[in-house]
């Protein structure tokens, strides 16, 4: 099997080569196709094209960006978002956000940085906007169909051919909403984080807002400012890391420690006393003591809430039990009466293209993938970004992605050596990333520690090396 | 290729102002970016004597850059190879498409280290100093000073060859500043830069006759990037700044029309 180089169009694919249940399928050869025009698509076509691949790009929606593109329909970013990563852990590592940007940027900027990339590298004359993805079916010779059609399921679909294919369709959009009795029955309004795009929906309401991940946070921030009452309800208690400690960036102090190669264990002693000298012992406000130590839940970085936690601006809540047609109980018997609730509980990953087999997807809807990327026994398909990491998604997708582009390519140039790879990487599929014992939640399916995970595609790229190999 | 870079996400290089100069095509013909990187003591001013307008004549957008403590850029005393070729990967970064490298003497040891953090669609080392004992060995008269916190000592006569008429070649002389002295003491010592990213074609540039660079010197760096120098008899180190400047910047076009 040869890959073919440049550009494609598949809409003149040629004619049609095969067949699938009486549909013709348009062979794109060597092409790669790539699920999503998200951070994660874009440097799936960056890297594929650098190692020579033609890649063909569905995306859904009418312009790049992914979740950063906040007039996208199913964007969960709203107008306040800035960063959770400063600047070093958030770009890619080998194209840098602007000096003249601030340590966390907004996320109009991340969206502009995102737009610039697709134009530096000459992305777009390959993705094809406003094309769904419907179904990826295996075919012969490990290659795939892929079967399109126009959002909102305008005209036709049609199937084209691909050597290998990339779901980079993001997992930051499926709301995961808990169910509640008497939920139907509540007269006040109920929404999924997902809607909530500016604080403006706060204004003069009394607003419980449910999660303490990092959008429960930020939300419960907003409404501090804007809403007449705000409740912010937590199963457990939490870590809440500030932005900035000891003068820089929480994150780069982090990597320092890691630098001088300190210990999971003092790391988490130093953050917990860097914590309890600035912050203090949170119980005082009212919030639980933490069931876990620091990094064994995804990390929360809100230098804020703390704050108006201790304006009183925030009231602290425990877990919800029940809904009233006016009210909302909490487990402990006490009872609020807020108009509009937020449900911030976070989003499931979701696959409903592809049979869920493939990607050895369980019953709870949880993937079984190496390094949380590499399908078993599909060495030619990838998922890209389906990570929950303890700093900035995007260096970690591009290393994915340079790997995948190199494993296609060792597939070619020594398949034996690929075979090997691959099978090494199937037995640690259950292998998590992260040395923190971090707590079973279905957030935390993904969670991994930046360092952990780079080191195992440090070694990833090494034994992909073609160097001798020739 | 290097994943773990801890040091670097723990101390990111501070920003400053740095000095760009730009000739831009009449007509944009897609032809890619290329960015000149001026080597040490020498600020972006060396490109724009004649090379920027003659590379946009022939129809590529050009830009070179200031290093930090260089030329029109913000003071910067302290500044390490890294901080320079952090600079070198903001601005190739910043132009509208993938960009072509230049750099030349020390700059193309920067350059070199970019190549690193940035996939240029070409990079092309001009009379490169790639630094190292040999350097040192070569130009003990300018190097040593640079030991003791000096400067690099470049007198117009190592830089020029003897067409370029004396007072031009003094006025140059006259402009020329210094790089920090760490870059220039990490210079001396001549770390091996990792492998740049994404495979560009790089090609090597420049003359026997140089005084700064020996042959051997530039055959080995044209070497470790798997190819032979291309040679300008007769010119000096600054190639872009000699009477015959025309000709490298043609054949290094040239090249790029058909490799880039
Ligand atoms: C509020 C918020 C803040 C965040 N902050 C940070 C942060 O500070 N740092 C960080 O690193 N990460 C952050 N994240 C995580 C964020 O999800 C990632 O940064 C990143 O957007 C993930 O990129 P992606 O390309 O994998 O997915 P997405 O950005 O979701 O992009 C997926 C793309 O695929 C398209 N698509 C999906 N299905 C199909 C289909 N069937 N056919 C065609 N196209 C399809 C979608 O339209 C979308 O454009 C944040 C997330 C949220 C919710
Ligand atoms: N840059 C930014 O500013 C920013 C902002 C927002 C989000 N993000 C990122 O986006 C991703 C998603 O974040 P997210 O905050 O939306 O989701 P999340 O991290 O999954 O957090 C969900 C929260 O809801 C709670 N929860 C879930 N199900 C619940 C239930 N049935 N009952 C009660 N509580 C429940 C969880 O509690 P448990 O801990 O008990 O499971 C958790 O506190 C994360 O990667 C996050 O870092 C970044």
């Amino acid at each position: 099997m040869t890959y073919s180089a440049g550009y494609g169009d598949p809409e003149s694919g040629g004619p049609a080569t095969a067949w699938r249940d009486g549909w013709p399928v348009y062979d794109r050869s060597g092409t790669v196709c790539v699920i999503g025009a998200g951070p994660s698509g874009l440097t799936a076509m960056k890297n594929l094209k650098e190692q020579g691949f033609g890649v063909d790009c569905y995306e859904r929606d009418t312009s790049v960006g992914g979740a950063w593109n906040w007039r996208h329909d199913r964007s969960p970013v709203y107008a306040s978002t800035h960063l959770i990563s400063s600047k070093p852990f958030s770009q890619f590592p080998d194209f840098p956000m602007p000096d003249s940007w601030p340590d966390y940027p907004k996320h109009s900027q991340v969206l502009e940085y995102l737009e610039h990339y697709a134009d530096h590298f000459d992305l777009k004359p390959h993705i094809w906007f406003g094309t769904e993805v419907v179904k990826v079916e295996p075919a012969e010779g490990e290659r795939w169909d892929v079967t399109t059609r126009s959002t909102g399921g305008y005209g036709g679909e049609r199937i084209h051919r691909y050597a290998a294919v990339v779901i980079a369709n993001g997992h930051n959009w499926s709301p995961k909403r808990p169910e509640y009795e008497g939920l139907e029955d509540f007269k006040g309004e109920v929404i999924h984080a997902a809607q909530f795009k500016d604080a403006a929906q706060l204004r003069n309401k009394k607003v419980l807002v449910i999660g303490a991940g990092n959008t429960g946070c930020d939300i419960a921030v907003e409404a501090a400012q804007q809403a007449a009452r705000c409740w912010h309800s937590t199963r457990r208690g939490y870590w809440y890391t500030p932005k900035y400690t000891l003068g820089r960036p929480a994150d780069q102090v982090n990597d320092l420690m890691l630098w001088l190669k300190l210990p999971l264990r003092a790391r988490q002693f130093l953050a917990h006393r860097t914590l309890k000298s600035t912050v203090g012992d949170l119980t005082r406000f009212g919030l639980p003591k933490p069931d876990h130590k620091i990094y064994e839940t995804h990390t929360i970085v809100n230098s804020q809430l703390v704050y108006y936690l201790g304006h009183g601006a925030v009231s602290p809540v425990g877990d919800v039990a029940r809904f009233h047609r006016n009210s909302v109980e909490l487990k402990g018997g006490e009872v609020i009466e807020p108009d509009l609730v937020v449900l911030a509980t976070g989003y499931h990953p979701s696959f409903d293209f592809i049979d869920g087999n493939l990607l050895g997807v369980d019953a709870s809807g949880r993937p079984r993938l190496a390094m949380h990327a590499f399908p078993k026994r599909q060495p030619t398909l990838a998922v890209a970004g389906l990570l929950q990491p303890d700093s900035g998604l995007f260096p970690l997708v591009h290393w994915q992605m340079v790997a995948f582009a190199r494993m296609l390519r060792v597939r070619e140039a020594a398949p034996a050596k690929a075979v090997a790879v691959q099978r090494r990487l199937e037995a640690e599929l259950d292998r998590r990333w992260t040395t923190a014992k971090v707590k079973d939640s279905t957030r935390h399916w993904f969670e991994i520690s930046h360092t952990t995970y780079l080191k195992a595609i440090q070694r990833l790229l090494d034994e992909l090396s073609l160097e001798g190999a020739k | 290729m290097k994943v773990m870079r801890a040091r670097e996400w723990a101390f990111p290089i501070a920003p400053v102002r740095r000095e760009v100069r730009r000739a831009t095509p009449e007509l944009d013909e897609g032809k890619p970016p290329v960015l000149f990187v001026p080597g040490f003591g020498h600020g972006a001013w060396v490109f724009a004597e004649h090379w920027l307008e003659h590379t946009a004549d022939r129809g590529f957008p050009a830009y070179a850059v200031s290093l930090r403590g260089h030329g029109d850029s913000a003071k910067a005393p302290k500044a390490t190879l890294r901080a320079y070729a952090h600079d070198v990967a903001q601005v190739a970064a910043s132009l509208p498409r993938r960009a072509v490298i230049v750099g030349h003497g020390a700059g193309a040891l920067v350059t070199a280290h970019a190549l690193a953090r940035y996939p240029a669609r070409a990079a092309v080392l001009l009379s490169p100093v790639f630094g190292g004992a040999g350097t040192a060995l070569r130009n003990p008269m300018l190097s040593l000073p640079a030991l003791f916190g000096g400067g690099l000592r470049l007198p117009a006569g190592q830089l020029f060859s003897r067409e370029l008429p004396a007072n031009a070649a003094r006025g140059y002389a006259a402009r020329l500043g210094r790089a920090s002295t760490r870059a220039q003491w990490q210079l001396l010592r001549g770390r091996t830069p990792q492998p740049p990213v994404g495979d560009p074609p790089v090609l090597v540039v420049g003359s026997p006759d140089d005084r700064i660079v020996s042959d051997t010197a530039l055959r080995r760096v044209a070497r470790g990037y798997g190819g032979a120098p291309l040679l300008f008899p007769g010119m000096g180190h600054d190639l872009m700044l000699d009477t015959r400047w025309r000709e490298p910047i043609d054949a290094i076009l040239d090249w790029l029309e058909k490799s880039a």
